[in-house]
């Protein structure tokens, strides 16, 4: 019965996934809509990594951090897309996005155990910067809030995949695999430090 | 139950995927007026995303707050529909700069998960309500069928709000407040990513 219910409710919502609207023409660099805003964040490797490895040391450090770090960076994250949206100069946002992947990828590797408040200030310190860098070149659109609803979700789903990868700090085996992921995450920091700074 | 509970929560926010366009023209399905409300509703991210954080912040507070919010929602949305069917238009701008306000401050209160009494989720409620309604019907001459309209847009919201505030009330996990206080601090990000975009290009979204 209760499955019978679940089916009913699906169905009609899942026909509202159809598209509503079938353009003829193929519109590049335009915020078109959920899946452009959604495509956003995960566009650049950069990016990336830093925002897997705040799930991923969250997950290591465990309750509160294992939700306040992943709900700071997408906060700070907002914060920052407005500066870059408004106009403010927010100089080496480049850099310290580089940076961001380093020291993140370094707390992985290291276990680092700072206070919850420093440790949320690092990671909301990052999130403003990458933040800044995505809020700076958006292109103007058709539906700002369908792009921003997807552009938020797919931060947060960067991070749950980095909470998840991080699970396994629970078994010993799972310790020095997470901190390997850590060092692969620092890695990729000083890469993209190389080529900001070079 | 709790499959059904995740499905029931779950859908309707992958729903929001449509990528219709979800401007504030009335949508005609044939079906009559009231028809036209609720699936005018149901096409807007706009109204659901504010309602469904102000429900999951009165059902994560109680059923006396739950019950507060959905009657003064309702009740204000259909009074802000009436004032902008009798004739007050505000500029798409404020419009848009409404939703970015309110996903900002019912985002922002779920977050946190602020404790505070019915009376103040009843305001909430009665202020997006407004904002919502006069955002829905502005433009629209006052006539049988969009009256017809208005009420389905406010029966859509009531049913809507009823439904999550009554899937909320019973999480009492760990986990599950904690994803409900996400989700607000999501909503919050999207209302100050909205509010600068508005601030850059003009009104986006109402």
């Amino acid at each position: 019965m209760t499955r019978r219910i679940a089916v009913l409710l699906a169905v009609p919502l899942l026909l509202a996934l159809l598209p509503g609207e079938a353009g003829a023409h193929i519109v590049r660099g335009e915020a078109i809509g959920f899946v452009s805003g959604f495509e956003h964040p995960i566009s650049g490797l950069d990016h990336v990594i830093a925002m897997v490895a705040v799930g991923m040391w969250g997950a290591q450090l465990g309750r509160p951090a294992i939700w306040l770090l992943p709900v700071t960076f997408p906060l700070m994250m907002a914060v920052g897309g407005f500066l870059g949206l408004v106009g403010v100069p927010l100089p080496g946002s480049e850099v310290a996005i580089a940076l961001s992947g380093l020291l993140l990828g370094g707390a992985v590797l290291l276990e680092a155990r700072p206070q919850l408040l420093a440790a949320a200030a690092l990671v909301g310190l990052f999130g403003l910067f990458h933040g800044y860098a995505h809020g700076a070149e958006l292109p103007p659109g058709q539906n700002a809030l369908l792009y921003s609803l997807g552009f938020v979700l797919a931060t947060g789903l960067l991070h749950a995949t980095g909470i998840a990868i991080g699970l396994v700090h629970r078994w010993g085996w799972g310790r020095y695999t997470l901190r390997a992921a850590g060092a692969m995450v620092l890695s990729g920091g000083v890469y993209f430090l190389w080529a900001a700074l070079a | 139950m709790r499959r059904l509970r995740i499905a029931a929560l779950g859908l309707p926010a992958l729903a929001l995927l449509a990528p219709g366009a979800a401007e504030a023209h009335l949508i005609a399905t044939g079906m009559g007026p009231v028809y036209d409300g609720v699936t005018h509703f149901a096409l807007s991210p706009e109204d659901i995303l504010p309602m469904a954080a102000l429900a999951l912040f009165a059902g994560l507070k109680g059923p006396v707050h739950a019950r507060a919010g959905a009657a003064a929602l309702t009740a204000g949305w259909f009074l802000g529909g009436a004032v902008a069917m009798a004739g007050l238009a505000l500029p798409s701008v404020v419009l848009s700069a409404g939703t970015a306000a309110a996903l900002m401050a019912v985002g922002g209160l779920l977050a946190w998960n602020l404790a505070v009494r019915p009376r103040w989720c009843a305001a909430l409620g009665a202020g997006l309500g407004a904002a919502r309604g006069l955002a829905d019907m502005t433009g629209v001459a006052p006539s049988l069928p969009h009256w017809g309209v208005l009420v389905g847009i406010c029966a859509s919201v009531a049913a809507a709000f009823v439904l999550a505030t009554s899937l909320t009330l019973p999480l009492r996990r760990f986990w599950m407040i904690i994803a409900a206080r996400v989700a607000g601090s999501w909503m919050a990000a999207l209302g100050l990513l909205l509010a600068g975009w508005i601030l850059r290009y003009g009104a986006v979204a109402r």
